[in-house]
């Protein structure tokens, strides 16, 4: 299998080095790629969108079909990973600890529930005493990084930024909360209907105004056809349509990130983890 | 209205989406909503598909920007006519499957209908779509649901036969992305008619044919040609039944389209006919997978792997047809799509009750399934002859423009290959009748008579009138054929 | 001599790609523990997107984002050279690839996921004998 892989490997290698023989020179400004479209799009968005991130404006306005299905690939990745794993059964077997004591209790049958409180609390199997330093600074921090990450969602017109990028950034907060503390937290916090649901409504915000679009006379996803419901200068649409489009693709984002990492780390069973 | 090429993509989304959000609210809304989305679907088709034949090829533009700068629909006959059986096919699917979800995936149903809606809208973006990157991204959505999807069938082989299956499709779709690539790189935009408008001046360019290369190798990594075919089997037989239905009979034959849409639209004929000279080449290579195919599924002793090795087969006839490079073999190619998808959704449709009623299709526990399912095996039946190619069944008509487009082009080793494929299709589905008609049925049905005697009866009314519609549809397909010919598929050629 | 070093610098970057991808293809292909398989797809994906990335580079541009212009107000009356600014349509289609490249890498350690659950291991030789332990196919 290793020499077959070689010989496929090198064949392929050679193939491609032969086609890369008439490629333009890196960085040369008279390639093909950067003179036929590339040049209609960085001299004349801001005058038609009003929006200067140039990147923004193509993915969410001229090649918003795409960044709607790439979306609707995020939200499939989510579901999947529910379905594959998910595990609805309790674990068999919970281990408890006496916290004046430091006494282990390992308990397998089920039916006996040990009540926790001041005396016993309820431990995973890999179990290391709480750090006090991480647990405050996490809890510190988290907030400030999902204001960033709105801020990110926000400024994705002006800054480098947008809707992927900042619910990246919400999701790692959240998950930051997971890591710090430990997964029960997490998921007592943030319910796993809640994430399902804003998952499928973040997507749903995206096709929702991309359909709109239609019956107020234009095409599909033609924002220039919301200017009689939106408030504001008409001019301004295009790039207002855009950040509703990246606050639905931030919030699905967010949900589908957290959703995958609860059901990868806990093998489906939402109990405990990292 | 004229938003009918967008509503056909967007509304099977629509519908996966509220589908999602009532699995988790109320599950019992999520088939309603598949179902209606689906026939909102399937009718836009329909719509689109009269406007097409009425007023030929329509441009439907994306967010309003004119291509290359925005994305554009351009929906010609042959576009309209796949549109138009991907709806169709993925609805009575649905309709068929209600019984067979229910029982296989017991409380996520809900999550299922919304995977399998994001399937179809994947199939239908891949037809409908005149941008090559758009192309790449809804191809991965296809696969994604479909790695998802095969995953959830049998506990123990599942999760490997998709593993694989993710491995091949991830190498197959990024070689496409690389040959988009360095299209990209040697004409600077992703428009599918400004690409070939500019590509008739490169002709001679090593990037080009090097691009050309890799988007065939990629798609036919994705349609399991011969030898690229390793991951079809165990994936298809693994996946649960609904989804196997209807993954058989389209996402290959999409994604054959999507070579005859690259090679005449993109590259354009005089590209690959008369500047490269690989045409030989592939139809040899065309010939092996029709008869690999078909020796591998003689080997089988399982009814449902030994049809996905059938599929092998006939994606041998399709690539074989399209590069024999005349009019009647690209004709038989584009019908055989019809054709065959109609062919393998009536099989998989009768498999599908069976498996529902006796939990397994080992070639032994087939016994005397005649006097239990008469209406099943009817069905079968019909689509049996229609693989062999018995007329009045549409297989006789395809196999016959693909017979007299090799004998015209001199390619006799083809027709040899699809003559002796018919016969040893035959002798594997008479091989079938065999053990259902004559044997007589054995207590414990199958190997070590330890399981209780499954009480054996008619599946269930909706899956058996799905299946009836089908395999009648397989004769009018056959009656029409000449119709189907002379109104979509010659005057789309004639426009090349 | 100086062609070929001529050659060496304008090109290098495309080889480099070429080469990471074939180390990618090849760990997909031949290793044997299905998380490097894993990790072997990752690196053939992020080689594409660096190869589609580098395709936009012009010498001397900055970054896609109009100087001056917050608010759109002033845009109209500064004149904007194309040559200033570098290509921003493979960053954008190489932000729907990553996307799609995360999304089929999550499912993938799903699916591996489930696997060690039910087999215990994670080699493919021995998946493939404890494959015909379970027995023949359903």
């Amino acid at each position: 299998m290793k020499v077959l892989g070689f010989i496929i490997v090198c064949l392929t290698g050679a193939l491609l080095l032969y086609g890369t023989g008439e490629f333009p020179d890196w960085g040369d400004p008279a390639s093909p790629a950067s003179t036929h479209l590339s040049n209609d799009y960085i001299e004349k968005v801001v005058e038609q969108t009003q929006v200067p991130n140039l990147v923004t404006a193509v993915l969410a306005d001229y090649r918003g079909f795409d960044t709607m299905f790439e979306t609707a690939v995020v939200f499939c990745a989510g579901l999947a990973c529910f379905l594959l794993l998910r595990d609805f059964r309790e674990k068999k077997e919970r281990f408890y600890r006496h916290t004046p004591t430091g006494v282990i209790l390992h308990v397998k049958d089920s039916k006996k529930i040990l009540k926790t409180g001041k005396e016993f609390e309820h431990m995973d199997k890999d179990w290391v005493p709480t750090d006090l330093i991480i647990k405050t600074v996490c809890r510190i921090l988290i907030p400030f990084i999902q204001i960033y990450a709105l801020y990110v969602v926000a400024h994705g017109d002006f800054s480098p930024g947008g809707g992927f990028q900042g619910g990246v950034i919400f999701g790692s907060s959240l998950i930051l909360l997971a890591i710090s503390y430990d997964l029960k937290t997490l998921v007592q916090r943030v319910k796993e209907k809640v994430l399902g649901i804003f998952a499928a409504v973040g997507v749903l915000v995206y096709v929702g105004i991309a359909a709109i679009c239609m019956p107020m006379g234009g095409n599909f996803l033609d924002y220039a056809a919301l200017a009689p419901l939106l408030p504001g200068d008409p001019h301004h649409i295009r790039a207002l349509g855009m950040l509703g489009v990246e606050i639905g693709v931030g919030i699905a984002v967010t949900a589908v990130m957290v959703i995958i990492y609860v059901n990868i780390v806990s093998e489906g069973r939402h109990d405990e983890g990292l | 209205m004229d938003n009918y090429p967008a509503l056909i993509v967007v509304t099977p989304l629509l519908a996966a989406l509220l589908a999602g959000l009532a699995a988790w609210i109320k599950e019992r809304l999520s088939y309603p909503i598949a179902l209606i989305g689906l026939a909102i679907s399937m009718f836009a088709a329909f719509k689109v598909l009269m406007q097409v034949m009425a007023q030929g090829t329509i441009t439907y533009r994306m967010a309003g920007w004119a291509p290359p700068m925005g994305i554009e629909y351009s929906i010609d006959l042959l576009n309209a006519m796949v549109l138009m059986i991907v709806a169709s096919i993925a609805f009575f699917n649905l309709i068929a499957s209600y019984k067979s979800v229910v029982q296989e995936t017991n409380d996520r149903a809900g999550s299922f209908y919304t995977i399998y809606l994001l399937f179809v809208t994947g199939l239908l973006g891949v037809t409908a779509t005149g941008d090559l990157f758009n192309l790449y991204v809804l191809i991965e959505i296809t696969s994604l649901t479909s790695y998802a999807m095969v995953a959830l069938g049998d506990r123990d082989r599942g999760p490997l036969a998709s593993l694989n299956y993710v491995f091949i499709g991830v190498i197959g779709a990024s070689f496409y992305l690389l040959g988009v690539g360095y299209l990209y790189m040697q004409t600077g935009s992703l428009n599918m008619a400004d690409v070939a408008n500019i590509l008739t001046g490169l002709h001679g360019s090593s990037t080009i044919l090097v691009a050309f290369i890799l988007c065939m190798i990629g798609i036919w990594i994705k349609m399991a040609l011969f030898p690229m075919h390793v991951w079809l089997p165990n994936a298809y037989s693994y996946s649960p039944v609904a989804f196997a239905r209807i993954v058989a009979p389209l996402m290959t034959k999409v994604m054959v389209y999507v070579m005859i849409r690259l090679m005449i639209t993109v590259f354009g004929y005089d590209y690959i006919f008369e500047t490269l000279n690989i045409a030989d080449a592939v139809v040899w290579l065309a010939t092996l997978a029709v008869l690999a195919g078909a020796i591998m599924a003689l080997a089988q002793k399982n009814l449902k792997k030994m049809l996905t090795y059938i599929i092998v087969c006939e994606i041998g006839y399709m690539v074989g047809g399209a590069w024999i490079g005349n009019q009647l073999g690209m004709t038989g190619a584009i019908l055989h799509i019809l054709n065959d998808a109609l062919m393998t959704f009536a099989l998989f449709l009768a498999v599908g009750n069976m498996v529902y009623k006796l939990k397994t299709v080992d070639l032994i526990d087939l016994k005397g399934l005649f006097g239990k399912m008469p209406w099943t095996m009817a069905g079968f039946v019909l689509a049996a002859f229609s693989i062999i190619g018995v007329p009045p069944t549409c297989g006789f008509f395809s196999k016959w423009y693909l017979i007299l487009g090799a004998f015209e082009a001199g390619a006799y080793h083809f027709a040899a290959a699809l003559v002796i494929s018919s016969l040893v299709c035959a002798v594997l589905f008479f091989k079938v009748f065999e053990i259902c008609f004559f044997e007589p049925m054995s207590e414990g049905h199958g190997h070590g008579d330890l399981t209780p005697p499954v009480k054996i009866e008619e599946a269930p009314l909706s899956m058996l009138i799905v299946s009836g519609l089908v395999s009648l549809s397989l004769i009018v397909a056959g009656l029409y054929s000449g119709t189907i010919v002379n109104t979509v598929i010659l005057p789309f050629l004639k426009l090349q | 001599m100086e062609d070929l070093l001529a050659l060496i610098v304008a090109k290098y970057n495309y080889w480099l790609y070429v080469v990471l991808m074939m180390i990618g293809l090849y760990a997909m292909i031949a290793k044997n523990n299905l998380i490097k398989k894993l990790v072997g797809m990752n690196i053939f994906q992020t080689a594409i997107i660096l190869f589609y990335v580098s395709i936009g580079y012009k010498q001397d541009a900055t970054i896609p984002i109009i100087q001056n212009a917050h608010g759109g107000q002033d845009a109209h009356n500064a004149v904007i050279h194309a040559a200033d600014y570098i290509n921003p349509l493979p960053h954008v289609l190489m932000l729907t690839a990553i996307v799609v490249s995360v999304a089929t890498f999550g499912v993938a350690m799903a699916l591996a996921v489930r696997i060690y659950q039910r087999y215990q291991t994670l080699e493919e030789d021995e998946l493939r004998m404890r494959l015909v332990d379970i027995g023949p196919e359903e």
